[in-house]
C-alpha cells in the first residue's frame, strides 16, 4: 500500500466507547499512519458496557470493570486517547472540531461514535427525586452501589422492563434488594420478543422474588424526606428507596445535526459508515444504516453493531485515504447478521437477526431441560430471527440458517425428539 | 502466575504471564492477533477461539458443552478448540502453548 498517502493525516473520533475505541485500533491495524485522535468525555478508561447491569452491578466476578483495552495498548498504537473531554462543534469547512475548553482539532478525517445517553421520561417530580439513576455509565453503577451500601436497598422500583430494567432487577435482587419493576406495555420485551418469550421472562423474574407490573405508567414521583413514590396512571403507589430508569435511549446525534449533516432515526450513513459529508463518519449506536440482508435502514443499540460498524469503518476510512485518481476506492459494505444476548439469573438469552415483520413463531423446548428453549421467528417461510435461552445449540444453527437463507422444517423444528442437526432440519 | 504462548496465524510467538482472569483478556491485553473477544467474554461469540497445542491439552481440558456448541459459528474447529474466554488462568496452565485459530 502506497505509505505515504496516510502519512501526517489526521483521524479524529469522538466517543470512546465500543464503536470509538474498536474503530481506532481497527485503523492503525489496516494500516492508517497518521494521527489517531480519540476523545470522550467520560474520564475513566474506556469499559466493557455489557456488565454494567449484570456483573458489575451484582459485583459478582468483576470487581473492577473490565477495560476494552489496557492504557498502554493505546500508547502502543499511538492512539492519542483524550479523556474528560468535550467535542462541542463541528467545522465541517474547516475540517475542525471544536473542544469544551475552546480549542480546534484539524481533522482529516473524523468518525462520529457517540453513542446515545439514556432518555429520562418527563415525569412530574423526576427532577426532585431521591436516589435516582439511569443505568448507562460506570457511575451510574457506582451512585446505586452507593445507595445500596447507605441501606437504600429496602425497596427499589425500576422503571422500564426492557433489557437494561430487567437485568438490572436480577443483579439487584441478588445484592438483596427488594425490587419492583414498572413496565408501560402489557408485557415486558414487548417491542422486542414474542409473547412466549415475555411469558418466561416474567415467570423467571417472579420465580426470583422481583415483582414485575405491567400496563403501569409512571405519572408522577412525589418526594418526602428523601423517600420517594412513584405514582402511576392508575393511580397505584409504589414506595421507593432508589429508583433506577431504564426506558431506553436518545441518540446524540445534536454534534452531527448542528454540522448538518443527515439525520433521521440517528446519523445517517451509507453502507461504508460515511455520513452525508464525505470526510465524515458515524459508527455504533448514533447510526441509522442500512442493513443489506433485511434490506432496511436500522439503528441498533448493540456491541455487535458497534464492533463490526468500527471495523467497516475502518476500512473504508483508509481506502478513501489512499485512493487517487487511478486507483479508484473500492466499497467496503457493511453486511452481517445483528446479534444480541442479555444474562438474567442463571439464564442466558441468546439472540440473532432481526424478528421485524414475522408472522410465525416456532417454539422449541429441549427434552432434557424445562429452562432450555428456543424460539424461531418466521415471516411465512423466511426465517427471521431465533431468541434462544440455555440453548447455544438453537443459537448457533439459528445463525447458520438464516446466514444461508435455508428453509427449514417447521413441525420437525418444533419436535424435540428430532434430534437437533441441521441434516434433520432442513427442507432439501 | 502461568506463563502462556501464542501462536498467531502469521507465526508470530508471543509469550506472556498472567495471574487471574481469562486467557481471552490476557491476549487482549498484549494485544494478541486474532482474538477479538467482541462479546467482553461471557460465551456469546467465537472470536476468542484458540487450539490448545496437543501436549498441553490435559492442562487446558477440552470444551464444555456450551464452548463446543458456540465453537461451530467457527469454521476450523478442531478437537483442541477453545474458547480462551472459558479457559481461567492458573498455575495449572502454566507452559501451555496456544494457536489463535484466526486471524
Amino acid at each position: 500500500m502506497p505509505e505515504n498517502l496516510t502519512q501526517g493525516k489526521v483521524c479524529v473520533v469522538v466517543g470512546a466507547s465500543h464503536a470509538g475505541v474498536n474503530f481506532a485500533f481497527a485503523l492503525r491495524k489496516e494500516g492508517w499512519e497518521g494521527e489517531i485522535i480519540l476523545f470522550d468525555r467520560d474520564p475513566a478508561l474506556p469499559y466493557h458496557r455489557p456488565p454494567l447491569s449484570k456483573t458489575y452491578l451484582s459485583g459478582e466476578g468483576e470487581t473492577e470493570l473490565p477495560p476494552l483495552k489496557s492504557a498502554e495498548s493505546y500508547q502502543e498504537a499511538e492512539i492519542s486517547l483524550r479523556l474528560g473531554v468535550n467535542v462541542i462543534e463541528i467545522n465541517r469547512d474547516q475540517h475542525t472540531v471544536t473542544l469544551s475548553d475552546g480549542n480546534k482539532q484539524p481533522y482529516d478525517k473524523l468518525v462520529l461514535a457517540t453513542g446515545a445517553r439514556p432518555f429520562i421520561p418527563p415525569i412530574k417530580g423526576i427532577d426532585t427525586a431521591h436516589y435516582l439513576y439511569p443505568l448507562r455509565t460506570v457511575e451510574d453503577v457506582n451512585n446505586i452501589r452507593m445507595a445500596l451500601a447507605e441501606g437504600k436497598g429496602k425497596s427499589v422500583v425500576i422503571i422500564g422492563g426492557g433489557y437494561i430494567g430487567l437485568e438490572t432487577a436480577a443483579s439487584l435482587k441478588k445484592l438483596g434488594s427488594n425490587v419492583k419493576v414498572l413496565e408501560l406495555e402489557e408485557r415486558i420485551l414487548a417491542r422486542v420478543t414474542a409473547p412466549v418469550m415475555s411469558q418466561f421472562f416474567y415467570d423467571l423474574h417472579q420465580k426470583n422474588g422481583v415483582e414485575i407490573l405491567t400496563g403501569k405508567t409512571a405519572s408522577s414521583i412525589e418526594t418526602e424526606d428523601e423517600v420517594n413514590t412513584v405514582v402511576c396512571a392508575d393511580g397505584s403507589r409504589h414506595p421507593a428507596d432508589v429508583i433506577v430508569v431504564g426506558c431506553g435511549i436518545r441518540v446524540n446525534q445534536e454534534l452531527a445535526e448542528q454540522a448538518g449533516l443527515e439525520i433521521e432515526n440517528g446519523i445517517r450513513v451509507d453502507s461504508s459508515a460515511r455520513s452525508s459529508d464525505e470526510d465524515i463518519y458515524a459508527i455504533g449506536d448514533c447510526t441509522f444504516h442500512h442493513n443489506p440482508h433485511y434490506d432496511c435502514f436500522v439503528r441498533l443499540e448493540s456491541v455487535q453493531n458497534a464492533v463490526d460498524q468500527a471495523k467497516v469503518a475502518a476500512k473504508s476510512v483508509v481506502a478513501a485515504a489512499i485512493a487517487t485518481s487511478t486507483n479508484i476506492e473500492k466499497d467496503v459494505i457493511y453486511d452481517t447478521i445483528p446479534w444480541f444476548w442479555s444474562d438474567q439469573y442463571d439464564v442466558k438469552l441468546q439472540m440473532v437477526g432481526l424478528s421485524t415483520g414475522y408472522n410465525q413463531t416456532v417454539v422449541r423446548k429441549e427434552e432434557s431441560d424445562n429452562n432450555k428453549f428456543s424460539v424461531w421467528y418466521f415471516k411465512d417461510n423466511d426465517l427471521l430471527a431465533v431468541d434462544a435461552v440455555n440453548n447455544a445449540k438453537a443459537y448457533v444453527l439459528g445463525t447458520k440458517f438464516i446466514k444461508g437463507g435455508q428453509k427449514i422444517d417447521k413441525a420437525k423444528l418444533g419436535d424435540p425428539s428430532v434430534d437437533f442437526k441441521p441434516a434433520n432440519l432442513l427442507v432439501s | 502466575m502461568a506463563q502462556i504462548t501464542f501462536i498467531t496465524r502469521d507465526n508470530e510467538t508471543t509469550t506472556v504471564e498472567g495471574k487471574s482472569g481469562s486467557v481471552m483478556e490476557l491476549a487482549k491485553d498484549h494485544n494478541i492477533k486474532g482474538i477479538d473477544g467482541d462479546c467482553g467474554g461471557v460465551c456469546s461469540c467465537a472470536t476468542c477461539h484458540v487450539h490448545v497445542a496437543l501436549e498441553y491439552f490435559e492442562k487446558t481440558g477440552e470444551a464444555s458443552e456450551i464452548e463446543t456448541d458456540m465453537l461451530e459459528l467457527d469454521d476450523n474447529v478442531t478437537e483442541y478448540s477453545r474458547l480462551s474466554c472459558q479457559i481461567e488462568i492458573s498455575e495449572g496452565i502454566d507452559g501451555i502453548v496456544l494457536h489463535v485459530a484466526n486471524e
